[in-house]
């Protein structure tokens, strides 16, 4: 009925689709880090600690809430809260009692004391929600499904991975674009990030600079995890997992970059979801073919300036 | 300091003969503690440099798994060793060639990204390294011979040992040598470097590959040691280990690595005995306090101490 | 100068002063035993990391069987202590803690291991430690087949009866399909549970279409492409081994996207992943329990055994006993079993490690669902129980109804034998005789 090329081509276009969805998850995440790296040049590998709270925190709240009446329809808001609360809460924790102490220190060292936090972060998960799946899908049932068409049958996709997934995505990256672009402290941040040492001769106050780049990217990290919650189930190491995709992400994109970090996660989530299609083999390896090949060409990431170097 | 470090080095490895003989499961840890030991002071070597590579698990799965693919056909430790070392080095070499050119985040995570790509290949072609389940290393022959099982486990410790001995005394020579001090140009002003004709990259690549021989060695060594190897040796957290070893024992000297690795075993095997649920976060706390409090690592606070005494 | 390098000696030796006994080498094992004042169990499973919603379950079951073992005196008057260790941490790190176990804490028996690839590596130090190593849990065809394991035991069944019975199971269920896909989790169990599969149907009913073989990566939390991909290859069948998490996060993907409706699921490790499913499960697939232990069993051999397990376990921990609680069970019964058998055939005396390994060899034990036999290679008969998907009022998720008993050494390969060169010599029409409606 159909020759090898249209359906090849019919099936180009679900995996599009798929890699949308999965693309805005990857953007999420690596959008937060990308931030903070480029405000604080920390490397934070609790990142993706964040996010698993995240996840965790909205799965558990929102079965929490439903249990005690609340509608079906906040399902979505929940998962918000979450986030904002997560964020909210142990970011400036983390900030203030371990990062502003070592900020004068070697970025080897900055990095690692993240990933002992990731270490510690890690058990205390478990402690807390302990080993078995948790898992929370009202938000995801609460939109249904949409019917694609194809080739004369019809492929169900559910609404929210379809729009609610890339519209928030979209939605944060033009919002932040808008933020660090139009507003005062938007600005200082870029500053901060394409000059440390000129914005703080300059009389910024890095100090609140940092909590603040800190707290934001903490919230897009417990985010992101929120937002992956009501599709996948929690297990122990969700964390480990994410934390290298979006490392990959960051250096692909450039430091501090976000329209980089859009880019570089829209790449990952397409070449992904072509691989699981026409050479499943490949799938795991694209995030790390992409960025090997993208420095190779761009030794800065897609979007990064040469730094000019010390003398 | 030097003096010091001679004597202390002696005096510990005394020390761990004397703990493999009383405890026979500690000659075990401890041999895998030297092997991890001789690849962080390949990282040691790096962060001279001011670079941290985060996939130097890499080398160290790489050097296993040559270990694992030739040890069925030669059965002969003292020949799989310098093997695992040499082709461990001349993958380095070509890795070396592309990374040698980034700094900082990107060298760290072009470092990073090489492994997961090795890792991921490990786990995919089930067919020749069959997966997750790993393979199976039988006991080969030592010098010839033929040993029983406990024999072949203290061959292997006294050959770590030694081998720990030697490396570690190279990497001090060479340190102090002028391609060592060119090392430590690279963190502080690599232009100025150039502008003095040495080639920054070339300095980094030597450095590199050295630290890519060291990573096949101790990977051959703990593939002999636990004689079972898989693709988690590969993983980019057993490459965070490395770098933690670095920190915890202390960049400043050669023995730093193996003060560090012998006390992150000893503290991961206590630590998994005594809470079984919770070795992870303990071993994260002792990682923070280092860094919080004694940011030279082990070898810093050996070094004041001398200093106070002197 | 001698300060500093005895403090550097005292900070190697920091560890070990905090816990005395791990310095102390290993006792003779050779040597006629004496009673012991405990039987320590050396037992190895998942803490951390994905599989650890197996490894708690059954850490969990464990201690709660040593409180009921020790309050009815013990194993032959001795007391019983479990010393769990975290296979987590990867296997370099584990056959390190088997060594502590076994030459520092001086265990007598070790339970080894969830992950088949734990257990390929454990084996042969049991061979070297002349240590009664029991496999608790894990499934992997390769260790009897591949080897002599004179101290190694399997107390539950493995791979090849846990994919042969569903797989009997759909050709007598809906013996029309001509499609099938697979999607399996991409390490070892993943890919040889899907060759023991291939083997077993392409003997039994040949010319089966396979459209799809995906294996995404380990520990996947998102299957939208795969699942898409499925849905526009409508296969009659879709098969999948995968467990916990995974699992449930593929069938929910899968049902909320009317995959389910469109093709007709096999999922041979679904019972451990039914509790978290909860209604989500759609009725009417195929799933299995690695084994034949399923809370609703028709006709358990030991009705009020099994019922006191599944609510003792319940009361206290506040969850449903899954198959991995049951495989833990199942090695402490014959561990229980061994050591009477062994104590007996001494005239009362402690048995040392050969006489123990010897009572394993062989040993019937009995189980609350039914009794397994130690075949002379070590490998255990489990009795497999698939069914299809139901819901009923007695429980707030998924269990099997139109229950297939299929009894262990009918679906098992013989002695001697490797799975896969026996499955292919397997006919149409097994499916009518290897299994009974119970």
């Amino acid at each position: 009925m159909y020759g090898w090329f249209e359906e090849n081509g019919l099936l180009l276009g679900l995996a599009l689709l798929d890699g949308l969805a999965y693309a805005a998850l990857v953007f999420m995440v690596a959008v937060g880090l990308n931030l903070v790296f480029g405000v604080l040049r920390v490397l934070n590998v609790a990142h993706g600690s964040l996010y698993a709270i995240g996840a965790y925190t909205a799965a558990s709240l929102g079965l929490f809430l439903s249990a005690r009446g609340l509608p079906e329809w906040a399902s979505l808001a929940v998962l918000v809260v979450a986030a904002a609360l997560v964020g909210g809460i142990l970011g400036p924790l983390i900030e203030r009692l371990l990062l502003r102490r070592i900020y004068a220190q070697e970025p080897v060292l900055q990095l690692l004391v993240t990933f002992a936090l990731f270490m510690i972060l890690e058990d205390a998960q478990k402690l807390i929600w302990g080993t078995q799946p948790v898992q929370n899908d009202a938000a995801m049932r609460l939109l249904g499904n949409f019917d694609v068409p194809f080739a004369g049958d019809f492929i169900p996709f559910t609404a929210y991975q379809l729009f609610v997934l890339p519209g928030v995505a979209v939605a944060t990256l033009v919002g932040l674009a808008w933020f660090l672009r139009r507003t005062l402290t938007g600005r200082v941040i870029v500053a901060v990030t394409t000059d440390r040492e000129a914005a703080t001769a300059m009389g910024i106050d890095a100090s609140r600079i940092y909590l603040l780049t800190f707290t934001f990217g903490a919230v897009l990290a417990a985010l992101g995890g929120a937002l992956s919650s009501p599709t996948a189930s929690l297990v122990p190491g969700v964390g480990a997992q994410t934390i290298v995709l979006s490392f990959a992400v960051v250096a692909t994109a450039g430091l501090g970059q976000i329209e980089g970090a859009a880019l570089t996660a829209l790449m990952i989530g397409l070449s992904r979801s072509i691989a699981v299609y026409f050479m499943p083999e490949a799938e795991v390896l694209t995030p790390y073919l992409i960025m090997v090949a993208v420095l190779l060409i761009r030794p800065q990431g897609l979007f990064g300036a040469a730094e000019t170097r010390r003398v | 300091m030097r003096r010091t470090e001679t004597i202390l080095a002696i005096g510990g490895a005394a020390l761990l003969v004397l703990l493999a003989f009383l405890a026979p499961w500690l000659r075990f840890v401890l041999t895998i503690a030297l092997a991890k030991g001789i690849a962080v002071l390949g990282i040691l070597l790096l962060l001279r440099a001011g670079q941290v590579s985060f996939g130097h698990a890499l080398y160290l799965a790489f050097g296993a798994y040559v270990v694992a693919f030739l040890a069925p056909s030669s059965p002969e430790a003292l020949i799989l060793m310098p093997v695992a070392m040499l082709l461990s080095g001349a993958l380095g070499l070509v890795v070396g060639l592309f990374v040698s050119r980034y700094r900082e985040i990107f060298f760290g995570m072009l470092n990073l990204a090489i492994s997961m790509v090795f890792y991921s290949l490990l786990e995919k072609l089930y067919h020749y390294t069959k997966g997750t389940d790993g393979i199976r290393v039988g006991v080969p022959r030592f010098l010839g011979m033929v040993l029983e099982r406990d024999d072949f486990e203290w061959a292997m410790f006294a050959t770590a040992l030694l081998l720990a001995l030697a490396i570690g005394f190279f990497v001090r020579l060479y340190l102090a040598s002028p391609m060592g001090q060119a090392l430590s140009a690279i963190k502080t002003r690599e232009t100025r470097l150039e502008f003095m004709g040495l080639p920054a990259r070339g300095v980094l690549l030597s450095a590199y590959v050295l630290s890519t021989l060291m990573g096949g060695l101790a990977g051959a060594i703990i593939a002999l040691t636990t004689r079972h190897v898989t693709p988690l040796l590969g993983y980019w957290t057993v490459s965070g280990e490395l770098v933690f070893i670095a920190i915890l024992g202390g960049a400043g000297a050669a023995l730093g690595p193996f003060l560090g690795a012998v006390t992150f075993e000893l503290v991961r095997v206590y630590a998994a005995a005594s809470f079984a649920d919770a070795w992870q976060a303990i071993l994260g706390l002792v990682l923070m306090g280092v860094i919080l409090f004694f940011s030279r690592g082990l070898w810093g606070m050996v070094e004041s101490l001398a200093r106070k005494r002197a | 100068m001698t300060t500093s390098s005895s403090l550097s000696r005292r900070s190697v030796l920091a560890g070990a002063a905090t816990s005395g006994s791990l310095l102390m080498a290993g006792s003779g094992a050779e040597a006629q035993p004496a009673k012991p004042a405990e039987l320590k169990i050396g037992i190895t499973t998942f803490l951390s990391g994905p599989a650890s919603v197996f490894g708690v379950p059954a850490k969990q079951a464990a201690e709660m069987l040593t409180d009921q073992i020790n309050a009815a005196g013990g194993i032959g008057g001795v007391p019983i202590r479990p010393i769990f260790v975290d296979e987590g941490p990867g296997t370099e790190h584990l056959v390190g803690e088997f060594r502590r176990l076994v030459q520092s804490e001086g265990v007598h028996v070790v339970f080894a291991s969830i992950s088949s690839g734990s257990c390929l590596a454990c084996t042969p130090l049991s061979d070297e430690l002349r240590k009664t190593t029991v496999l608790w849990d894990c499934g992997t065809q390769r260790i009897f087949e591949e080897g002599n394991h004179p101290f190694a035991f399997r107390t539950q069944g493995y791979g090849t009866p846990e994919v042969l019975a569903p797989l009997l199971y759909l050709l007598k269920h809906k013996p029309d399909f001509r499609s099938i896909a697979v999607i399996n989790q991409d390490y070892a169990w993943g890919r040889d549970s899907w060759e023991l599969w291939k083997a077993g149907m392409d003997a039994m009913k040949p010319g089966v279409r396979v459209v799809a073989e995906l294996f995404p990566r380990f520990n996947s939390t998102d299957f939208s492409t795969e699942i898409t991909r499925l849905l526009a290859l409508r296969p009659d069948v879709i098969l999948s081994t995968s467990w916990g998490g995974e699992l449930v996060t593929l069938v929910r993907q899968a049902s909320e996207r009317r995959l389910m409706e469109r093709s007709l699921m096999v999922l041979p490790v679904a019972e451990a992943s039914m509790p978290s499913l909860g209604r989500n499960m759609p009725a009417g697939h195929i799933i299995g329990s690695r084994g034949d232990h399923w809370i609703n069993h028709p006709r358990p051999r030991d009705k009020a055994s099994l019922d006191r397990f599944t609510a003792a376990y319940q009361a206290r921990f506040n969850q449903p006993s899954i198959y991995p609680c049951h495989h833990m069970a199942q090695a402490l019964s014959a561990l229980q079993a061994a050591y009477n058998k062994a104590i007996a055939a001494k005239g009362g005396g402690w048995p040392n490690d050969q006489e123990l390994a010897a009572a394993f060899r062989g040993l019937t034990f009995d189980t609350p669902t039914a009794t397994i036999t130690i075949r002379e290679d070590g490998q255990g008969l489990e009795d497999q129980i698939v069914g299809l998907s139901s819901f009923s009022s007695a429980y707030p998720y998924a269990v099997p109804e139109k229950m297939m008993l299929y009894p262990a050494a009918g679906i098992s390969a013989p002695v001697g034998q490797k799975s896969v060169d026996w499955l292919k010599t397997l006919r149409a029409g097994m499916e009518n005789t290897a299994g009974s409606a119970i």
